[in-house]
């Protein structure tokens, strides 16, 4: 009963109000922007030494990636929207939205909506340094979107129709609905042993160290 | 948004590594860090003042004149510092515009001066952002236009070798250009004075004998009424057809208003020579009469301020719409609450709701003829609401329409929505064409890197010379796109050659040839892979003869727009040419590039880039054109 009066009270001074500033003329906007709160967020990053001191980078790529950063996230955070852009950039040709998607819930582990700087390094620092088993480990972690554990052939076609979406439409031969798909059924024959439908990461792991041609990624 | 992009390339690279366990072909090698150099700060001194950024900065739009290697024209050896003799302050907005990707056009800024400075330093002025690029536009066409005013205050000589069609057009259009002209003019303008007025003192009744009732003078002199009326038309029918010869499109011309309303102006007298007889329809005749006042519409082409009233109150639609519709809503409304206010009184003149229609309308007009008024007290309250509304509704969109008419007055006649159109497609065409410039740069490089693993004996030099020619980064960017088409197992094309390609494997059911084959062995440089490439060459090459019409629209744009007008392939091509002319087999093309090709290799040239249509086209590395183009890198 109280609630319902409290509420109706609200009402009529929200009424009593509104007809005030119809009479006295103030405009709708004057007030809106009262009640608006900034949201903005300022993000710091790290010391950088301490950075030197956790990742491995030298100090001259420290400063250069993280100009970058600051340069296109003032903020100092990097949100979906603004990794897709970065994607669209390198990938002109095709449609990079649904990869840069995958590929930023494989860098934001807490799953908390935006990147830091501090996890975009830890997460450069395995895939460029770090050693296979780690960057094997981050390309699992990356193929399954649900985080379970396993990799099933939805996840694995969604993964590969995202790269082949990179490439756009100017391909030679044409792309046809079948060659994703064959595509995965040569991957799960690769790497599912024991043939159970699902990759585990121990099967990836495996397969992969064994057909694995170690490349040099500087 | 222009991404730092070396900043952003280990994001990149490291998205690769999910590529690499779903590849099924061995991923190409990665480019080394040839250049070691740290990123540096360079000067940039104009006219004096120093600007200092990173290298890398400005390494971001390698198409322009600081992002590619042309800046070291500029270069000072005794100061080690770049100089250019040019405006400082504009300098500041091209600089930002390396800083942070957006172009601005500072608004005290002159057009044409900023205009050179985009030129010198090789920026297309369709890059600027949106919140500067309509004030850009603005000026620029105002500027245009001026410009162009000037000119024709200029152009007093005929132009030689006209037709006499086009002396006559060009008469009728500008009547100062000649005596002939302007006396043209001024007679037709009379006649058309003469019509109005007779049409208008036709009417008047005139009584020639007191006892008789006033009969209007059409009728008393009818003849000397008919005569005058024949002359008139007479001179208009004349004028009208001597447009209509002169005309550059006659079609166009019989579409446009003016010529419109010349026929409607003449046609009822021709009607009424034809129908006079006929009883039944001289009602229809007479009425037909009222279209004779259209004459006075013939003096828009004498009055420039009618012309713009009339381009002003199309342009105003919009207002005018609202005003009508706002206008309608508020008569509904206010004449249902009439009636019904009204409908207790006794002989009240709201018999109905349309009849309160013509009570409202005066009402709100505040013109209040009083031929009806409510007696209730409900009425006379609705009443006065409704004409206080009535000021409010119609009082809204004047202004805006007087601002127009101001406008328009003051900056003569501009088509400014047409012409936005125009110009906004462009303008996105333009940003198109750069951003192909990107993937184009790496179709090019790949053909250059397939161009270097092949020759196998190619000289070190050679190789040097082509490797320098890529920066660092977009070395690495098209690594990460080569390894991308490993991943997928397809190959990047050129647009226009994919559509190109399209349609010539939907309408020959020609089995493609594999490319897997080429790409894998293509690396490899195997002399089968050579072999292969030869095979497939003439094969296609038979196919785009036949198809050459078809796919002319393509070639046309392919001539059009050059791909390789970027700074950084003008050194490639003559490497590239040079070297194409040392091997003599086994010429590189991945099937994928369309760019002119010298005419000596035109028989092994690339199957799929257009034959060229014009074989007599000289192969110079365009130099010629002048389309500079921003990699969106």
């Amino acid at each position: 009963m109280s609630s319902r009066r409290r509420r109706c009270k609200r009402q009529l001074i929200k009424f009593t109000q509104h007809i005030a500033r119809l009479i006295t003329g103030t405009l709708n906007s004057d007030n809106e922007d009262e009640e608006q709160e900034s949201t903005t967020v300022r993000y710091h990053p790290e010391n950088l030494e301490q950075l030197q001191s956790q990742t491995h980078f030298s100090r001259q790529e420290l400063q250069l990636i993280y100009r970058g950063f600051k340069n296109d996230c003032p903020s100092g955070v990097v949100n979906e929207d603004t990794f897709k852009n970065i994607y669209a950039l390198f990938f002109p040709l095709g449609d990079s939205s649904k990869y840069a998607q995958f590929l930023f819930n494989a860098f934001d582990k807490d799953k908390n909506g935006s990147l830091s700087f501090e996890v975009s390094i830890f997460n450069l620092i395995i895939l460029l340094r770090g050693t296979t088993e780690e960057k094997l480990n981050w390309a699992f972690n990356l193929y399954d979107i649900n985080k379970d554990g396993q990799i099933t052939k939805e996840e694995m076609l969604d993964i590969l129709k995202a790269i082949y979406d990179l490439m756009g439409k100017s391909i030679h031969p044409r792309l046809k609905e079948e060659a994703v798909r064959q595509h995965v059924r040569m991957f799960f024959q690769k790497m599912d042993i024991n043939q159970d439908g699902v990759v585990t990461i121990d099967e990836f792991i495996d397969c992969c160290q064994k057909v694995w041609l170690v490349f040099i990624f500087n | 948004m222009a991404a730092g992009v070396a900043a952003w390339l280990p994001f990149a690279r490291a998205a690769a590594i999910g590529w690499m366990p779903v590849a099924n072909l061995p991923m190409p090698v990665a480019p080394t860090n040839k250049n070691k150099h740290q990123d540096e700060l360079i000067i940039l001194n104009v006219s004096g003042r120093r600007f200092q950024t990173w290298r890398n900065t400005l390494d971001r739009y390698p198409d322009t004149l600081l992002g590619s290697s042309e800046k070291e024209f500029f270069f000072n050896e005794e100061t080690r510092e770049y100089f250019f003799d040019r405006d400082p302050d504009v300098f500041r907005s091209i600089l930002n515009f390396y800083r942070t990707g957006k172009l601005h056009y500072p608004r005290y800024e002159c057009i044409s001066a900023y205009d050179e400075e985009l030129a010198f330093f090789g920026i297309i002025p369709e890059i600027i952002s949106d919140c500067c690029y309509e004030e850009y536009k603005d000026r620029k066409r105002e500027n245009i236009e001026r410009l162009m005013d000037d000119l024709e205050d200029n152009k007093d000589s005929k132009l030689p070798n006209m037709t006499f069609r086009e002396t006559v057009w060009r008469a009728f259009e500008n009547p100062h250009t000649s005596t002939m002209a302007l006396v043209f003019y001024y007679v037709t303008g009379f006649f058309i004075a003469i019509s109005v007025i007779t049409n208008v003192i036709e009417t008047v009744p005139c009584s020639s004998m007191p006892n008789q009732r006033d009969i209007p003078c059409g009728e008393r002199y009818t003849e000397a009424f008919f005569c005058m009326d024949t002359a008139c038309v007479m001179i208009f029918t004349v004028e009208y057809l001597m447009r209509l010869f002169a005309a550059p499109s006659r079609y166009r011309f019989m579409r446009s208003v003016m010529s419109i309303i010349d026929v409607v102006a003449i046609l009822p007298y021709y009607i009424g020579l034809v129908m006079t007889n006929n009883e039944d329809v001289s009602g229809a005749f007479v009425t037909l009469r009222v279209f004779r006042v259209f004459r006075i519409f013939k003096f828009s082409r004498h009055s420039q301020g009618l012309r713009i009233l009339g381009y002003t109150l199309k342009s105003c639609a919009s207002e005018l719409g609202f005003l009508l519709f706002s206008l309608t809503m508020a008569i509904i409304i206010f004449a249902t609450v009439m009636f019904y206010a009204e409908k207790g009184s006794s002989s009240s003149k709201f018999t109905s709701i349309p009849a309160s229609f013509w009570y409202t309308i005066v009402t709100m007009t505040t013109l209040g003829y009083g031929d009806m008024v409510p007696k209730t007290i409900a009425g006379k309250v609705f009443g006065s609401i409704c004409s206080l509304s009535g000021v409010l509704v119609i009082a809204l969109p004047v202004p805006v329409i007087v601002s127009n008419f101001s406008r328009i007055y003051h900056q003569n006649q501009r088509a400014d929505k047409r012409r936005a159109q125009k110009v906004q497609k462009a303008r996105l065409s333009r940003m198109r064409i750069s951003k192909c410039g990107s993937s184009s740069a790496f179709l090019h490089s790949k053909r250059n890197g397939l161009n270097q693993s092949l020759e196998l004996t190619g000289s070190l030099e050679e190789d040097q010379q082509l490797k320098k020619t890529t920066s660092l980064l977009e070395s690495q960017h098209h690594h990460l796109l080569h390894c991308l088409e490993k991943t997928t197992n397809h190959e990047f094309v050129d647009e226009r050659l994919y559509e190109q390609g399209y349609l010539q494997t939907a309408l020959q059911n020609f089995p493609s040839q594999s490319p897997s084959l080429s790409s894998e062995e293509g690396i490899t440089g195997t002399c089968c892979s050579r072999r292969t490439k030869k095979n497939m060459q003439p094969l296609s090459a038979t196919h785009t003869h036949n198809l050459q019409e078809l796919s002319a629209l393509h070639i046309q744009c392919g001539e059009q727009q050059p791909l390789n007008t970027s700074r950084s392939s003008l050194n490639l091509m003559s490497d590239e040419s040079g070297s194409l002319n040392c091997k003599s087999s086994g010429l590189v093309t991945t099937a994928i590039i369309s760019i002119p090709t010298p005419p000596s290799n035109n028989s092994r040239a690339s199957p799929d880039a257009p034959p060229p249509p014009n074989p007599d086209a000289p192969p110079l590395p365009n130099t010629g054109t002048d389309v500079v183009k921003i990699s969106a890198l």
